[in-house]
């Protein structure tokens, strides 16, 4: 798979770190009612479609940034690459 | 149908006119006491023991594709029991305990084959790590020796032992582990469910659950509605896609894993190999290809198909072990969708949902499984108790913190 890098261009995925779901980006607030359930949510429970999916992966062989990939788990292909922290509040 | 060594002769003698299909083909019935979704390895171990040991044949297996098409024929076949944790190691051991008796009890040849495992170690920490995991199997009542570089020359002469990276120091040797012919084990088990009554329905999707009050009474399937007192989940890879459809959660994701077979080549691996340096392990078929697989690829994925770095990988880690296979051409490679948990081990377990229950989340450890896997999901069904071996592959081990993590990666799928 290449992935689009959005500062460098298509990159090997070979490059990146897979962290899966990009729900992981919001962690819960600890002071927040039902934190208890929130966090378990948050740590054991991912998405997992058959279809696209928005995912986390880390450009550790590269620059180090975090994208997140619109990516069709079924056939492998790459809808969409953003940097991380330009989705900010937009995904939830 | 009845196999032995007299049947095979006359049949040869009449010319094989004589061979039955080995389960019938069945229409659904509206009703049955347990549906079971999914005919894979697990699914039909689960019909077997249900009405082997617990007494209920009236029962269906219902498979979206053909028998089999799953993960029972995709593996590389390998059964071991030496796992660490004791919430793991017994549920393993009975499971291989099983494989022993597997042929007589199902008279089948699925030829169960107890070539030995070997895990290769490649330093002092790592040698103690294995001592550990051996005392582990002992004490759960497997077997399990260490062996000394010397011992291993007189087994594995061929291993690159002088490696100036990874020098191998020795290895933990389990004679009991072994290969058996996956397909085989899923005929096996459906010849014998279907001869005590279960029906086996293929090429019959279940599109959604009946539910009400909170209670789970049949599927809609393709082939109409079937009701049922209990329904039970054993779908691996489509976990997360057929509890969706009631809204249930898993904390699963589904990857995949390739798996590797070279031309055919003279008998020359006996048993199973593992590398303990990077991931890798083969052993040989008895058509003589290896048959070897090491990571899966990474990232969530139902394609059942891999892509090309893992396949690197896995021949440099092999070549790595043992240079001569460096000339051997791969013939083959294909994709399974594994069901990997946020902490590598199973569930086998009620649902929220009454009447409804779960087994899933194998990862890629679910074929070694089999037999336990079946035997403790009918304990459940039957019972609604889990089986002594199974006690530990709930739900509520994830908010109760009590996660099974057999390789303490933590809650990150693709690292199990």
């Amino acid at each position: 798979m290449l992935i689009d890098h959005p500062l460098l261009g298509l990159r090997d995925s070979s490059e990146f770190i897979y962290r899966g779901d990009a729900k992981l980006l919001y962690r819960p607030n600890w002071k927040s009612k039902n934190s208890k359930t929130k966090f378990i949510d948050y740590g054991y429970l991912r998405k997992n479609p058959a279809g696209v999916h928005k995912e986390l992966w880390y450009h550790e062989q590269g620059d180090r940034s975090w994208l997140v990939v619109t990516r069709n788990t079924v056939t492998h292909e790459i809808l969409k690459v953003e940097l991380a922290r330009d989705t900010k509040g937009k995904l939830k | 149908m009845k196999y032995s060594g007299f049947k095979v002769l006359w049949e040869g003698l009449k010319g094989n006119t004589g061979w039955k299909p080995l389960w019938r083909n069945p229409d659904p019935k509206k009703n049955y006491e347990i549906i079971i979704v999914g005919g894979g390895g697990h699914g039909l171990a689960t019909a077997y023991y249900l009405a082997e040991k617990f007494k209920i044949t009236n029962i269906a297996v219902v498979e979206k594709g053909w028998l089999g098409s799953g993960n029972i024929g995709r593996n590389t076949t390998i059964i071991r029991s030496n796992y660490l944790l004791p919430q793991n190691q017994p549920f393993y051991e009975f499971s291989l305990k099983l494989w022993e008796n597997l042929e007589q009890e199902l008279n089948y040849n699925s030829m169960v084959s107890q070539r030995g495992v070997l895990n290769i170690f490649h330093s002092d920490s790592q040698r103690d790590a294995f001592v550990r995991r051996g005392n582990a199997m002992l004490m759960s009542g497997a077997d399990a020796s260490l062996l000394g570089v010397d011992a291993l020359k007189k087994l594995v002469p061929f291993l690159d032992f002088q490696n100036s990276r990874f020098p191998i120091k020795g290895g933990l040797w389990q004679p009991r582990g072994g290969t058996v012919r996956h397909d085989a084990v899923a005929w096996g088990y459906a010849k014998e469910a279907d001869s005590r009554g279960v029906d086996i329905i293929e090429n019959c999707e279940v599109t959604n659950f009946l539910i009400k009050n909170g209670r789970c009474y049949g599927v809609e399937t393709t082939k109409g509605v079937i009701k049922s007192k209990k329904v039970g989940v054993c779908v691996a890879g489509s976990s997360s896609q057929v509890m969706g459809k009631i809204g249930i959660n898993l904390p699963v994701e589904s990857h995949v894993l390739q798996a590797f077979v070279s031309e055919g080549l003279k008998p020359v691996i006996p048993g199973v190999i593992t590398f303990g340096a990077g991931h890798f392990y083969v052993s040989q078929s008895n058509k003589g290809g290896l048959v070897f697989g090491g990571d899966i690829d990474g990232y969530n994925s139902y394609a059942q198909r891999g892509n090309l770095p893992v396949i690197e990988d896995v021949c440099e880690g092999g070549v790595a072990l043992m240079p001569m296979i460096g000339r051997a051409r791969l013939l083959r490679t294909w994709g399974g969708i594994m069901d990997m948990s946020m902490d590598g081990s199973p569930i086998i377990d009620r649902t929220k949902i009454r009447n409804l229950y779960f087994n899933g989340g194998w990862c890629y450890g679910g074929f070694k499984a089999t037999p336990a896997s079946g035997f403790c999901y009918a304990h459940l069904l039957a019972t609604d108790k889990p089986h002594n071996d199974a006690k530990d592959f709930l739900f509520n081990r994830f908010e109760r913190g009590g996660l099974i993590d057999e390789k303490g990666q933590g809650n990150q799928p693709n690292l199990h």
